[in-house]
C-alpha cells in the first residue's frame, strides 16, 4: 500500500473517531437534558393546572368588589351629593376623587372638604342618644357654636391632628371616627363628654 | 501523487480540525443546556409550591361575597338613618 494512501486512511479513521466521540457524547447529554425536562413539565403542569382558576375567581371578586363600590359611591352621593362624595373620597384616599367625578361623568376639581366633614358630623353627632348635637333636627338654628364651629367638630375626633404636623417634627394624624353614641370611649375627648361635663355644672 | 498528498495534509490540518471544533461547540452547547435545565427544576418546583394558596382564593372570594352582602344591608341602614343631600 503506498504511504499516500495510509495517511489518507488514518486521516478518515481520526474523523471518523471524532464524529463518534463527540455525538456519543452530544447523545448523552441530551437524555439528560431529556429527563430533566420531564421533570421540570411535571412541576409547569403543576403551576398550570393550579393558576387555571384563577381568572375566573379573581374577575368574580373584582365584580363583587365593584359592585361594593358602586353601591357605596351611589349611597355617598345620595347622601352627601356629587360634590361632597367625591370631595369625600379624595379626603381619605387622596387622588381617588378625580375617578369619582369621573364615573359621575364629570370633569373639573374635586371639592376640598379639609379634615372635618361638617354636614357628616352633624349628621352622625345627631345619632348619638345623648349628644347634645342630636337632641335637636339637622334643619333650622345652629347647634353649634358659631365662632368655634371648626373646633367643636374638631373635638368630635379622638385625633384632632391633621395629615400635616401642626409642628415640624410633630406628629400627624388622619381624622378618625368621631367618638360618640352610647359605645364612645370614656376616656376620649368628644363633644358630648364636655357637653355632658358642662350640662352637669 | 502530489496532489493526493496535499489533500492527506488538507484533511489533516484543515479539515479533522475543523469537525472537532464544530463538534465541541455542539457538545458545549448541550452541556450548557443540561446545566440550565437542572437548575430550572427547583424553580419549577418552587413556583407550583408558591401556587398552593390559590385554592384558598375560593375562600377569598366567598368572604368578598358575603362582606359585600353585608355592606349592601349596612348601606340600607344608613340609607334609612342618614338624610340625603
Amino acid at each position: 500500500m503506498e504511504p499516500a494512501a495510509v495517511v489518507t486512511l488514518i486521516a478518515v479513521v481520526l474523523v471518523i473517531l471524532a464524529l463518534v466521540v463527540y455525538l456519543v457524547a452530544v447523545i448523552l447529554e441530551l437524555r439528560k437534558i431529556t429527563a430533566g425536562l420531564d421533570a421540570v413539565i411535571e412541576s409547569v403542569g403543576g403551576i398550570v393546572s393550579k393558576s387555571k382558576p384563577v381568572n375566573g375567581v379573581v374577575e368574580s371578586i373584582n365584580k363583587d368588589l365593584s359592585a361594593g363600590t358602586d353601591l357605596l359611591e351611589g349611597l355617598l352621593e345620595k347622601k352627601a351629593g356629587k360634590d361632597d362624595a367625591a370631595g369625600l373620597v379624595e379626603s381619605v384616599f387622596p387622588g381617588a376623587g378625580a375617578a369619582v367625578l369621573e364615573r359621575q361623568g364629570r370633569t373639573g376639581e374635586v371639592k376640598n372638604i379639609d379634615e372635618v366633614y361638617t354636614r357628616g358630623a352633624l349628621q352622625l353627632a345627631r345619632l348619638g342618644r345623648e349628644s347634645p348635637l342630636g337632641a335637636g333636627p339637622v334643619s333650622g338654628a345652629a347647634l353649634r357654636d358659631p365662632t368655634n364651629s371648626s373646633t367643636a367638630a374638631r373635638s368630635l375626633y379622638s385625633h384632632p391632628g391633621s395629615p400635616v404636623a401642626d409642628e415640624p417634627g410633630g406628629p400627624s394624624h388622619q381624622p378618625r371616627s368621631p367618638t360618640i353614641g352610647a359605645e364612645a370611649p370614656a376616656d376620649g375627648d368628644s363633644a358630648s363628654d364636655k357637653s355632658k361635663a358642662s350640662d352637669g355644672e | 501523487m502530489t496532489l493526493w498528498w496535499i489533500g492527506n495534509v488538507v484533511l489533516l490540518l484543515v479539515i479533522v480540525p475543523v469537525v472537532v471544533i464544530l463538534l465541541r461547540g455542539v457538545l458545549n452547547a448541550a452541556k450548557a443546556t443540561s446545566g440550565t435545565v437542572d437548575a430550572l427544576r427547583p424553580v419549577a418546583e418552587a413556583a407550583s409550591k408558591d401556587l398552593d394558596a390559590v385554592e384558598l382564593l375560593n375562600t377569598t372570594q366567598e368572604q368578598v361575597s358575603q362582606t359585600v352582602a353585608v355592606v349592601a344591608n349596612y348601606g340600607g341602614s344608613l340609607d334609612t338613618i342618614l338624610e340625603d343631600a
